[in-house]
């Protein structure tokens, strides 16, 4: 698709001078304008736009943040609470950032359980969702070492305990953990180097989108029928039908997104973290985020260290090898019929993992948190390679033109593929 | 060309892109050491390296938390049915069978002899953090009457040994000593 010839025509004498030194507009006309895009595209194709938005939120937000911040163990606390009371505003960008976080997240989870109903990494997608699952490991970091900066007890028992996961590490975890924390504890040091990296990795992540979005427009979009572009007529121009289908979605996200920042601005936070950090005592119950919940669950399910920070790190690692461990030469869920349930399953288990990991590991949840870890490995190393191989799947129309139109699709005769 | 030179011995010029190369991965490494290095605690945080801690005020039955390196020390004066209920444990019985005191040999057996200092049998005196992620736990609580990590519900028992739970390893005694009958520096 993008071996396809520009359509770009420079007009004014000044578009031409610029093309053959910059083709910077010719850039932007051929991948965001002119892009031959599915007609097919449901909303679950809308989030690629809302993270776009999200990112920038979150950079435009978290800067202006850092204007008033301080980044001292003795100083941060009252420098967000100054933030909440005193600076312009501040009250806003703070909450802004911190819901921002979370709804960037949701949108991340959607965008990731689409393009597993829909078979989006498969081939030719690897790459594609390879640097996805990139991105998602450098988010979950930013978000992470960005709750530990307001320096309340929740900001810092959380980082103590998800520094301390590297300490299962056979002998040199120790050292690795010290190193990290720059000293015998999490302190100053570790404060102020989060900081720093906080403030870097939203930047890494700009770069990965780019590569992200570079890796989706070498074989095109994805679409729900799995079926790829065939002719011309399978497409239309990303402007002015994606352009607005993905405008009226990021509308709606942020309606929501504005119903959380103005009424319920702590709803998905934790009161306890409004307590300074004390070093000495840790709050009797303490919980992640709810994004990082259902890793947390599969943690606190395997009764050894070292075992349970493997689980939870192999349960995204697994991520990475998807698109081998899907024998199925369709696609999309939609013609998937075995397949399909067991995609429902694993949504339901994820939601189940992620409500054990924000109870206390005690009685029937840890019975329930350890039956979820099985089921998702089962899931992604046995039922998916095995069902891909016995399933029978439903016949694929013959393009995404005849799935839209039905057989009046089919009148104009078809170019071979 | 390129069949021409596989089949000939290393010529001069191999030998100079390899020693160019080889150079250059050392003189990288020197350049990215003093940038990992940094991390590593500096010079004012190894300077807080010991505590003083007076004993003589602790009635048996309590504990006190002092601060060593940024961490909390627990320092108990144990009751008579607490060191009865730690010497009544066999060694094989347990989790971690070392006794994890700096004071002692690394494989010294995790005896309650060897959690404390002979003839300071009462006082036990340990790092307050749980040795599975960190937290700290609270005293006279959990199952073997010892301390509970609320994280992630681990149970010590009251020679601080890790008895029940994910936490792979008894809590950790600092390195300390007896300055005076009462007096005791840690670190």
């Amino acid at each position: 698709m993008s071996g396809g010839h520009s359509t770009y025509e420079p007009k004014t004498g000044i578009e031409k001078w610029l093309d053959q030194r910059l083709p910077i507009v010719r850039l932007a006309h051929d991948q965001a304008f002119a892009f031959p895009t599915p007609r097919n595209l449901n909303y679950f194709w809308t989030f690629g736009g809302i993270l776009a938005i999200f990112l920038v939120i979150q950079i435009i937000t978290g800067i202006t943040l850092v204007m008033h911040y301080t980044p001292n163990t003795g100083l941060a606390f009252n420098s967000v609470e100054h933030i909440m009371r005193d600076v312009n505003y501040g009250w806003l960008i703070r909450y802004m950032h911190a819901n921002g976080a979370s709804f960037f997240f949701i949108a991340v989870y959607l965008h990731i359980f689409r393009g597993l109903y829909y078979g989006s990494y498969k081939a030719p997608r690897e790459v594609l969702w390879i640097i996805g699952v990139i991105i998602y490991l450098v988010m979950m970091a930013t978000a992470f070492m960005g709750y530990v900066l307001p320096w309340g007890q929740m900001s810092f028992w959380g980082a103590k305990v998800i520094t301390n996961l590297f300490s299962a590490i056979p002998f040199v975890g120790d050292s690795i953990v010290t190193w990290l924390w720059g000293g015998f504890s999490v302190d100053n040091a570790t404060l102020q180097r989060f900081f720093a990296l906080h403030y870097l990795l939203p930047f890494v992540l700009a770069g990965l989108v780019a590569l992200h979005i570079w890796a989706l427009h070498v074989p095109g979009n994805n679409n729900p029928t799995g079926v790829e572009v065939k002719s011309v007529q399978d497409t239309v121009p990303f402007h002015p039908y994606y352009t607005m289908k993905d405008a009226f979605a990021i509308m709606a996200f942020l309606v929501v997104f504005a119903l959380f920042v103005f009424y319920i601005p702590n709803y998905l936070g934790h009161a306890v973290n409004y307590e300074p950090a004390d070093p000495l005592k840790t709050p009797a119950h303490i919980v992640p985020e709810w994004y990082f919940l259902p890793f947390y669950a599969i943690l606190r399910s395997i009764p050894d260290k070292l075992l349970g920070v493997l689980a939870m790190f192999g349960a995204i690692v697994v991520l990475f090898f998807l698109p081998w461990l899907d024998t199925s030469k369709v696609k999309s869920c939609n013609y998937r019929p075995i397949y399909r349930q067991f995609f429902w399953l694993l949504a339901i288990d994820a939601v189940v993992l992620g409500y054990v990991g924000s109870r206390p590991p005690e009685g029937i949840w840890v019975t329930i948190g350890q039956i979820g870890t099985v089921y998702y490995f089962l899931h992604f190393l046995v039922i998916l390679p095995v069902v891909g191989l016995i399933e029978k799947p439903k016949p694929l129309p013959a393009s995404i033109s005849e799935s839209v139109l039905g057989k009046a699709g089919k009148t104009q005769p078809q170019p071979a593929e | 060309m390129v069949a021409a030179t596989e089949t000939q011995e290393p010529t001069r010029r191999d030998f100079l892109y390899i020693a160019t190369g080889a150079f250059a991965a050392v003189g990288a490494a020197a350049v990215a050491w003093p940038l990992i290095d940094q991390m590593n605690p500096d010079a004012s945080v190894l300077a807080l390296a010991s505590t003083e801690v007076d004993l003589s005020q602790l009635a048996e039955g309590q504990s006190i938390t002092i601060t060593w390196r940024g961490n909390p020390v627990f320092v108990r004066h144990r009751t008579a049915k607490e060191i009865e209920e730690a010497n009544a444990v066999q060694v094989s019985d347990l989790i971690d069978p070392l006794a994890r005191n700096a004071n002692l040999d690394p494989n010294a057996p995790a005896t309650d002899h060897n959690r404390v200092i002979d003839g300071k049998e009462k006082y036990l005196i340990q790092i307050g953090v749980c040795t599975h992620l960190g937290c700290v736990p609270i005293g006279e609580a959990g199952d073997f009457n010892g301390w509970f990590c609320p994280c992630h519900g681990s149970h010590y028992d009251t020679a601080g040994r890790i008895r029940k739970g994910p936490a792979p390893e008894n809590l950790h005694i600092p390195p300390y000593k007896y300055t005076s009958d009462t007096n005791v520096t840690i670190g």
